[in-house]
């Protein structure tokens, strides 16, 4: 079922592929609407199916190369079906925001489609090498997306820039992975078996190496500071359905890499460098969440906000291996809210990114001096806004506050400075999507004039309206019955917390 | 020495390229001009025959025939089934600028030699016999840089040949210090002989016939001829004298290496570790700011050899060294050959300038473009990245940790230049003379190897096993 969500949006893109560029654009969206609703049925199915406390399920495994210890091997638990399916629910959403596109459709559709693929594989991928395969293929395509529809030469620049990081991150984490494999007796690149065998127990200088190559792999791609200077060029040049993917889908990769590989398979190395990781989460939290504040432009100001939600993830599972001081309960928590923030930042930001493009598409500009009293204009995408900063910032009642709740109160006991230092990016981010909305919706009105635009500034088209209130609706479904989401990541993540503790 | 292992039947690859070699030559001189296709047909013939042979060659028991001199085993089994690939993507990718030629059967016939001479470098456990194939690998190359007569090409020719002159008396140095003091010139008993000879005498002789090897896979700092003759010869030629002889010679260092010399002998595995990380990181820098993609890809096929060799420098200490060595050179042929065959493809398009708008005016050409040199950075699923997968595991697991990061440093700065050639096909729109599509074959020629390096890449792995039979000794 697995292998079926997964490469049925790449098998519809090589049909497309074939189809000849002069057929309507309709066609080419239409089909990867279609995908999305397939494989989100198909997501159900297995959500359904899946036993919370089965561990491992709909597990499937073909021998591949098997000389190195390499097997196509895929199952989903806990922590990487929620991943899975708010990949679909977000690569949906840009479905319906890309029916206005009209660019080179062909293309675009068919390299969604296989960016698609390529996060659903990741997220579903138990063996080493497959999750690189995934990890360096979704760096290529986003490439291109961010390369071939951003917004000119700037774009190219912004798109190298993203490319050479992020892979130099991902070769870090193939040297980390060929020295897990050469660790474990008899040598494997598969993820369950390294876990089992625990190859690296004792720690030692070969571990930290290891866990160091891996975390930096991981790091670049969350991005932790100091390693995250590509983001924001990136995400400021990419098509607005580019940066709800990279932001939504991609960014997890990194944290996702931490919870499924790095914790289980190294947990005494985890747990001796658990500070550091927590130290690196808080910095991206504060740091994050002050560079966003003192940002004029739209785009990047949500992107620095981005690096302050990822922080939380980090200061979560960062706390998951410290032990002293801590009762199971906690970790637990820190790793459940962790889990959580990376869906609930996967559906806010996907909007956030929507809606800035939506102002994009009006205006031509992202600067936020050039906007001003929106709120009379433009009713719909003022409330859509101020609903998604609102959820950004982690008021109650949304998914995002369910999330950070649950890491601070899991990580308050074991590193209570860093919690409280954590705490004052709540702050900071409030203060600034406040001042956001201020400036942006409130006041005078005032829309740049940039030559060709339409003058009287167009409010949300019903495509645009469908994709950003489904994630956010979404985002409060899981903020008010937040008993959804957690009963199939709690056993996950108590099943994660022991594996660190052993 | 027995008699008995004088059996031409273990050789039929090798006859099969002779014969189709001296009968194309023969029949090339009858043949009028427009008919010389012919010859070109009869040589894939025998390159096809030859690899039917191989397969069932493959299946036979491991053999050292012709007194000691030549071993048949998994490493010949390989260099013969990527060589004879190699040749047919030649001959394919060739067709349009050689078609009519009136030197179209030389330039057949020449292809055949250096692949004969190739496969038996690969083969040879004897250094007499490693010698006599150098030459062979060589002089018929030197013709061929040579045989389209243009300025540059006489000029790029005379090059060549003068690094292989001078690298040539080197290694002929080399073969007769380390014969003199091993007393004999087959593996086997030289490795009894050298571990009882002066190490300086060992060392001096190997490194000196190490030259001509490095001279035949343009590794540093035997590279001086490479992008000269990449450049100025016909994109076939290029291709051809870049991606052929490497597999040969590679196989040959390894096969010498880690039979021939003593394990307690020189530190062989640290000296090809440093040829290595040389010929990586120049090979990258000399790469970055090429102008012609003909230059651009001859310096990355210098540090595509720096990878090769990182397998090298692990022989006999990491299980993975062979299969990895092997397995790559295999995804090495396919990738460069379709990148070469992309250029053969848009013969007027000489500088990555000239790619601007490709994606425009042709579009599956870029793709295959997109995964060649996706494929050369090393980026997953295609065959590369399972070659270097493998290599820089069996590096760490031979020691060389260092040279593992160095090469995934390397590898990152590759990226740059690869994307330098490949950024500007999705700009603007193609100026269509430029861009003018070179025919039928050489097309069909990229397509397949772009093809081949995915399905290699996917499908591949599990040719690995196959491949770790160690040589027979």
């Amino acid at each position: 079922v697995l292998s079926v969500i997964v490469f049925l949006p790449a098998a519809v893109a090589a049909v497309l592929l074939a189809l000849p560029r002069a057929t309507p654009p309709a066609v080419f969206v239409g089909a990867w609407l279609a995908v999305c609703v397939a494989d989100l049925a198909l997501v159900v199915a297995v959500w359904a199916g899946l036993e919370p406390t089965g561990g491992l399920q709909f597990e499937q495994r073909v021998p591949w190369i098997p000389t190195a210890g390499i097997s196509y091997h895929v199952g989903v638990d806990g922590i990487s079906l929620p991943l899975a399916a708010m990949t679909v629910v977000l690569f949906g959403a840009c479905a319906v925001f890309a029916l206005r596109e009209t660019r080179r459709v062909k293309a675009y559709v068919t390299l969604f489609l296989a960016l698609q693929t390529v996060s659903l594989g990741l997220f579903v991928a138990l063996d080493l090498i497959l999750f690189f395969l995934f990890f360096d293929l979704s760096i290529v395509f986003m490439y291109f997306l961010i390369a071939g529809w951003g917004h000119g030469e700037r774009a190219r620049a912004a798109a190298l820039k993203f490319f050479l990081y992020t892979f130099l991150g991902s070769l870090a984490l193939l040297l980390g992975f060929i020295l897990l494999y050469l660790a474990a007796v008899p040598h494997t690149f598969d993820i369950v078996e390294l876990i089992a065998a625990d190859p690296l127990a004792g720690g030692g200088a070969y571990a930290g190496l290891t866990l160091l190559a891996i975390g930096i792999g991981l790091a670049v791609k969350t991005p932790a500071v100091p390693l995250h200077t590509w983001l924001p060029p990136a995400h400021t040049e990419a098509p607005a359905t580019g940066s709800a993917i990279l932001a939504g889908v991609l960014l997890k990769m990194g944290t996702y890499g931490f919870v499924r590989i790095a914790m289980p398979v190294l947990p005494d190395t985890w747990r001796q460098y658990a500070l550091v990781v927590v130290v690196v989460g808080v910095v991206s939290v504060v740091y994050g969440a002050l560079v966003a504040l003192a940002q004029t432009d739209l785009k990047r100001m949500i992107a620095y906000t981005s690096i302050n939600h990822m922080g939380y993830v980090l200061l979560g599972v960062g706390a998951a291996g410290m032990l002293a001081g801590g009762d199971e309960q906690a970790r637990r928590l820190a790793t459940t809210g962790a889990v959580t923030q990376m869906v609930s930042h996967g559906l806010i930001t996907g909007a956030l990114f929507l809606l800035a493009g939506v102002l994009y598409d009006r205006g031509r500009t992202y600067d936020m001096a050039a906007w001003s009293g929106l709120a009379a204009r433009t009713p719909v995408l003022a409330g859509g806004f101020a609903v998604a900063a609102f959820a950004s910032l982690g008021l109650p009642g949304f998914s995002g506050f369910i999330a950070e709740f649950q890491i601070f109160t899991g990580a308050l006991p074991v590193a209570p400075v860093a919690t409280v230092l954590a705490v004052t990016g709540i702050l900071v981010t409030a203060a600034l999507f406040l001042v956001a909305l201020q400036r942006l919706f409130l006041g005078p009105l005032r829309v740049p004039d940039a030559p060709g635009t339409p003058r009287p500034i167009a409010d949300l088209h019903p495509s645009e309206t469908v994709s950003i209130v489904a994630l956010l609706a979404l985002a409060t479904v899981i903020g008010l019955l937040p008993r959804l989401l957690l009963d199939v990541i709690e056993p996950a993540a108590r099943t994660l917390v022991e594996l660190v503790a052993r | 020495m027995n008699g008995m292992n004088e059996n031409p039947a273990a050789l039929i690859p090798e006859l099969l390229l002779l014969g189709g070699a001296v009968l194309g030559l023969l029949l090339g001189s009858w043949l009028p001009r427009q008919r010389q296709w012919v010859v070109r047909v009869l040589a894939a013939g025998a390159a096809l025959a030859g690899l039917v042979a191989t397969a069932a060659a493959a299946t036979r028991p491991d053999e050292i025939v012709f007194g000691t001199s030549y071993a048949v085993d998994t490493l010949t089994h390989a260099t013969r089934a990527v060589v004879l690939v190699a040749v047919l993507v030649a001959l394919a990718l060739s067709v349009e600028a050689t078609a009519g030629h009136r030197r179209e059967t030389e330039f057949v016939v020449l292809l055949q030699l250096g692949a004969l001479g190739t496969v038996l470098l690969g083969g040879a456990a004897d250094l007499l016999l490693l010698f006599a194939a150098f030459l062979l690998a060589s002089v018929p190359f030197y013709a061929l840089a040579g045989w389209d007569k243009r300025r540059l090409e006489v000029e790029a020719a005379m090059k060549y040949y003068l690094s292989g002159a001078f690298l040539g008396v080197t290694m002929i140095a080399g073969t007769a210090i380390l014969s003199g003091v091993g007393r004999g010139t087959a593996y086997g008993p030289l490795r009894d002989g050298l571990a009882v000879a002066p190490a300086a005498a060992v060392g001096v002789g190997l490194v000196a016939l190490l030259a001509g090897l490095l001279f035949k896979i343009g590794a540093v700092p035997a590279h001086f001829w490479v992008p000269d003759v990449t450049e100025g010869t016909p994109p076939a030629v290029a291709a051809i004298v870049t991606t052929i002889p490497k597999v040969g010679g590679l196989v040959a260092a390894y096969r010498l290496l880690l039979v021939a010399i003593p394990a307690d002998g020189p530190d062989w595995p640290l000296l090809i570790a440093v040829l290595a990380a040389a010929s990586m990181t120049l090979g990258n820098l000399a790469a970055f700011f090429q102008t012609s993609v003909q230059r651009l890809l001859a310096y990355s096929t210098i540090s595509q050899v720096g990878y090769l060799l990182m397998a090298v420098a692990a022989a006999g200490r990491a299980e993975l060294a062979q299969p990895a060595l092997l397995f790559y050179l295999a995804a090495y042929v396919v990738t460069n050959l379709g990148a070469f065959a992309v250029v053969a493809a848009l013969p007027r398009a000489r500088t990555l300038d000239d790619y601007r708008g490709a994606a425009r005016s042709r579009p599956a050409l870029v793709v295959a473009l997109a995964v060649c040199l996706f494929g050369l950075i090393g980026t997953p699923p295609t065959a590369v990245f399972v070659g270097k997968l493998t290599v820089f595991t069996a590096a760490l697991d031979g020691g060389f940790a260092w040279l593992a990061v160095l090469a995934i440093v390397n590898t990152v700065a590759s990226v740059f230049y690869y994307l330098r050639w490949f950024a500007p096909a999705f700009r603007g729109d193609g100026t269509d003379a430029v861009l003018e599509p070179g025919g039928r074959w050489a097309t069909a020629a990229a397509h397949g190897c772009a093809a081949a390096a995915v399905l290699l890449g996917v499908f591949g792995g599990a040719a690995l096993p196959l491949l770790t039979e160690p040589p027979a000794l």
